[in-house]
């Protein structure tokens, strides 16, 4: 059987690679080359969420498979297993970790909650006088351009083909269309991140957009992805822009700083003054961060949904989507692929899948 | 040399005249490593106007400072990594 | 608060202390600002105290004018607000109501085996270290690469005291020759050229010749030439051409054509109200550099046309440079010279078997992290794009590594 994938990010690859295990003739195609899209702009942090069960179930499957395959990525993966620290500012929040601590530790991810000593023992430029953090073990930190092309380059391994400039301009069941003629296929999967819709009219992906900014090498300025409590509050708060404070250590010994959030459409330009907003969060927290040097800035565009889930599934015959993944398509890029695979192939897969289903009601959308 | 200051190299005190540029002084000692690459490589100025970032040096506790781009001051201490 | 001038200079070279020498003498508000401890740029590079008549001269018309000189201030972004522009710098954020950008050039550096040893530099590179001091008397030396920038660094070298054993031009005799009716018309740039051979010995001087390794363990000892001779030396200076700095002009989005900021008779670019001058809109040499420079320092002050002397000044900029670069044109030997483990980019340590053809900058900085490092590309971009064709890589801000602290809003600073 045929099959075609519209998008080589780290979603399509990851899709790609699993439709090939399965035997499937796969062709990757792409606009631009792998791994162009908000791929190319991520942190990699592979991360997991307690957002709901669903959001839980994804990106702890997801996170087990990245681990199980941790020994294969080679070097310029930059795959490590930092693990995450959730800083909080106060008591409040101190409660916060513990509940999520619970939440964890009941499903299987080892967690544990620090206090304001032992934060400080682990993270010694953090300020003095937090709370206390959440330590998840496990979480891991990639370099998301490379996985996605070591996705691809397995797939291809497998006798996929992957073409890159290639811009798909219409899919239908059986057939997409690329310069005005169409491709047969017997399968066709949407996986072109925030350039989705555009493919398959109504899916409700809005690119969200994202600044990151990235120090020159300080090996072991910190040694966890440190990420505050209060980011689930201001990362899905409904404001036109949000900013949080999360600072990862990179393979290189590079400081990478996010994160910000704003609907603007795909306007790439670097807005400085939310840029300016989401340093002075950072430096709140890592004083000693003011005096590192900056080597760049840069924006990508999380594709956004209503429900901050990702679409994975069937929309027409033979028609699927893989999209959607908001700030977390990294870690789930792996779990959407066996899911995605799963549904193709009509086994059972291994995590309900009907929390992501394209066909799912939405809620009405959360900003103006 | 009419005026000099003396800065210390890795601990190494040297004289430099002093209207030059860190990145002088150490040559003129015989310093031409000044940064160890990412790959384990030696490596020493080579734009000489603070556009390739070759020269980096640690100068009193400031790490990546550009060599070429630093004037000598007495007491200045430089740290090569070496 | 911001201080506003009317017109702030981006980099003081020939082209921008022209420029601002012009401002204020027309009586406005102008700032300087350079990211060395001292004005003058790459040519009018000098001592304190030693500068050469031509730099003195400019410099004393800078010293005698109201221009605020602002040193050691890199600016790493340029943008517009509320009508004006504003400049920012590690510790300042300037305003003015037109801002002249004449940020020169950078030298295009080709990877070659050897290259990335201590004492081999860029043929620029070791004449500014030479004139900040670097003591060369009695020291073998060898310059290389291309272009009309060797004649006058092995000039630089061989007063200085050093044995300029080599200069190694990589364009054929032939091809120079054709750059002399052009030299011709401007007596006076013969009359240096054939100063500059006289200063280290006419036979020096080789065309067809280049560099194609450098040799040495933690240093360089000596190189080999194309025609496998082995030359020692102490010091080497090689580069290919110059590479306009255009990164702020793309900042603030000024539109090139290859390669180059686009801008009409009276220095402006396409934005209106910031005007450039020098190597950014054309690789024009000193004189014509003062030129722009004026032209850009007097268009940026009046909104009316430019006066007569100061079109006069623009002297023989008007004989367009291209046919003399035309004559260092690459040959296709010096881009591979870079064998498969050659670094080529330095920051990164990324060597040249890394690299497909078929990708561009930016693939090619996102698969292999070259250009990632706090060059900014600067370096391996021009020359992955003389060698692959992969084309120019997008600017962001900071266009110069900065601190996280320069990156708050004002009103945000602690
Ligand atoms: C600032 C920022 C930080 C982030 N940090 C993290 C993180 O730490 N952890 C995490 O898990 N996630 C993170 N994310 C989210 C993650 O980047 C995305 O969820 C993920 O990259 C989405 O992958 P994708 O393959 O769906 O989309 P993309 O990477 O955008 O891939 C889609 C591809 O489709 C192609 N395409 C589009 N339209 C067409 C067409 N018509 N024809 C052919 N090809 C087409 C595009 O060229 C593109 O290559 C972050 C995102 C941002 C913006
Ligand atoms: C984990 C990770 C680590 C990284 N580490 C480094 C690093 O150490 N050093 C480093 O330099 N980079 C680093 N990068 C960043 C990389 O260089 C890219 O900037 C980043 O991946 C974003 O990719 P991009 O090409 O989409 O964005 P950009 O390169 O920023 O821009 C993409 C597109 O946007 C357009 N564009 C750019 N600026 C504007 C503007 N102002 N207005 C409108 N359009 C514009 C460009 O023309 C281009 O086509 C890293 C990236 C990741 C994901
Ligand atoms: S020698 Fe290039 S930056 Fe100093």
């Amino acid at each position: 059987m045929d099959a075609i994938v519209v998008g080589a990010g780290i979603v399509g690859a990851a899709v790609g690679e699993a439709l090939a295990a399965d035997g499937l003739a796969v062709t990757v195609l792409d606009a631009e080359f792998p791994g162009a899209g908000t791929t190319s702009a991520a942190m990699g942090h592979v991360v997991v969420m307690d957002d709901s069960e669903a959001q839980f179930a994804l990106t702890g499957y997801s996170r087990r498979l990245w681990s199980e395959r941790a020994a294969e990525l080679p070097p310029d993966v930059e795959d490590e297993c930092p693990g995450t620290l959730w800083v909080a500012s106060d008591e409040e929040e101190l409660e916060h970790a513990v509940r999520r601590s619970h939440f964890y530790r009941e499903r299987g991810v080892e967690a544990e909650v620090l206090d304001s000593a032992a934060l400080e023992k682990a993270e010694p430029n953090l300020r003095r006088g937090l709370a206390g953090a959440l330590l998840v073990h496990g979480d891991r930190v990639i370099y998301p351009p490379n996985a996605a092309r070591r996705l691809l380059s397995n797939a291809v391994v497998r006798g996929a083909l992957a073409e890159r400039r290639v811009r798909v301009e219409a899919i239908e069941p059986g057939r997409v269309r690329v310069n005005g003629s169409w491709r047969e296929t017997a399968i066709v999967v949407n996986a072109a991140g925030v350039g989705a819709p555009e493919l398959t009219p109504g899916l409700a992906i809005e690119p969200r957009k994202g600044h990151l900014v990235i120090s020159d090498r300080y090996p072991g300025f910190c040694r966890h992805q440190l990420v505050e409590l209060g980011y689930l509050k201001s990362a899905h708060s409904a404001g036109a822009e949000s900013v949080a404070f999360n600072l990862q250590p990179r393979a290189t010994g590079q400081v990478l700083v996010g994160s910000s959030r704003e609907f603007v459409g795909l306007d790439r330009s670097t807005n400085r003054r939310l840029v300016g907003r989401m340093v002075r969060r950072a430096v709140d927290f890592v004083p000693a961060l003011a005096a590192l040097s900056v080597l760049r800035t840069w924006v990508g565009f999380r594709p956004s949904t209503p429900d901050n889930l990702p679409f994975i599934g069937e929309v027409d015959e033979g028609v699927f989507v893989a999209a959607g993944h908001e700030g977390l398509g990294i870690t789930t890029a792996l779990g959407t692929a066996r899911l995605l695979a799963d549904l193709v192939a009509g086994r059972v897969p291994e995590i309900d899948p009907s929390p992501y289903s394209p066909l799912r009601p939405m809620p009405e959308a959360q900003h103006g | 040399m009419a005026d000099s200051v003396t800065i210390r190299v890795d601990g190494r005190e040297i004289r430099a005249g002093s209207d030059t540029t860190v990145a002088v002084a150490l040559i003129n000692a015989g310093v031409w490593t000044f940064r160890t690459s990412v790959t384990g490589e030696p490596r020493g100025p080579v734009c000489g106007m603070g556009v390739c970032f070759e020269c980096r040096v640690a100068i009193d506790g400031v790490e990546h400072v550009r060599a070429c781009m630093e004037p000598v001051r007495d007491g200045m201490e430089i740290d090569t990594g070496g | 608060m911001a201080e506003v001038f009317d017109v702030a200079v981006v980099g003081a070279g020939p082209a921008g202390v022209a420029a601002a020498c012009r401002v204020a003498e027309r009586g406005a508000r102008v700032a300087l600002v350079d990211e060395g401890f001292r004005p003058g740029g790459q040519i009018y590079r000098h001592r304190e105290g030693r500068a050469p008549a031509a730099i003195g001269e400019w410099m004393a018309r800078l010293a005698r004018l109201k221009v605020d000189v602002i040193h050691r201030t890199a600016v790493h972004d340029a943008l517009r607000l509320d009508g004006k522009f504003q400049l920012r710098a590690e510790s300042v954020h300037l305003e003015a109501r037109k801002i002249v950008l004449a940020t020169g050039a950078r030298e295009l550096l080709l990877p070659f085996p050897g290259w990335t040893l201590p004492n081999v530099f860029s043929a620029g590179g070791l004449q500014a270290l030479v004139k900040s001091g670097l003591e060369v008397a009695g020291k073998p030396v060898v310059i290389g690469g291309s272009g009309p920038l060797l004649l006058p660094v092995a000039a630089t070298l061989a007063k200085a005291g050093a044995k300029v054993e080599l200069v190694c031009e990589q364009a054929r005799r032939a091809s120079l020759a054709r750059a002399l009716p052009w030299l011709a018309r401007s007596p006076r740039k013969l009359a240096e050229a054939l100063s500059y051979q006289a200063a280290f010995g006419p036979s020096r001087y080789r065309t067809s010749t280049w560099i194609s390794e450098a040799i040495g363990t933690d240093r360089l000892e000596a190189v080999v030439t194309n025609s496998a001779r082995r030359v020692s030396c102490d010091f080497a200076g090689v580069s290919f051409g110059l590479v306009p700095n255009v990164e702020l002009a793309v900042l603030l989005g000024c539109e090139l054509r290859d390669g180059f900021v686009v801008v009409d008779r009276r220095q402006q670019s396409t934005v209106p109200g910031v005007f450039v001058a020098g190597e950014p809109c054309g690789i024009a040499g000193v004189d014509g550099a003062l030129g722009q420079g004026l032209v850009a320092g007097d268009a940026a002050c009046r909104d009316v046309t430019v006066t007569a002397d100061v079109e006069a000044a623009r002297g023989w900029y008007e004989y367009k440079p291209p046919p003399l670069l035309r004559s260092f044109a690459l040959r296709h030997e010096v881009l591979e010279l870079a064998r498969a483990d050659t670094v080529v980019c330095r920051c990164e340590d990324v060597r040249l078997s890394r690299f497909d053809p078929e990708w561009s900058a930016r693939e090619a900085k996102l698969a292999t992290r070259a250009s990632m490092g706090p060059c900014q590309g600067r370096i391996c971009g021009p020359a992955l794009d003389a060698i692959l064709g992969y084309g120019a890589d997008c600017v962001r801000c900071p266009a110069k590594p900065a601190t996280f602290e320069s990156l708050l809003i004002p009103e945000d600073r602690k």
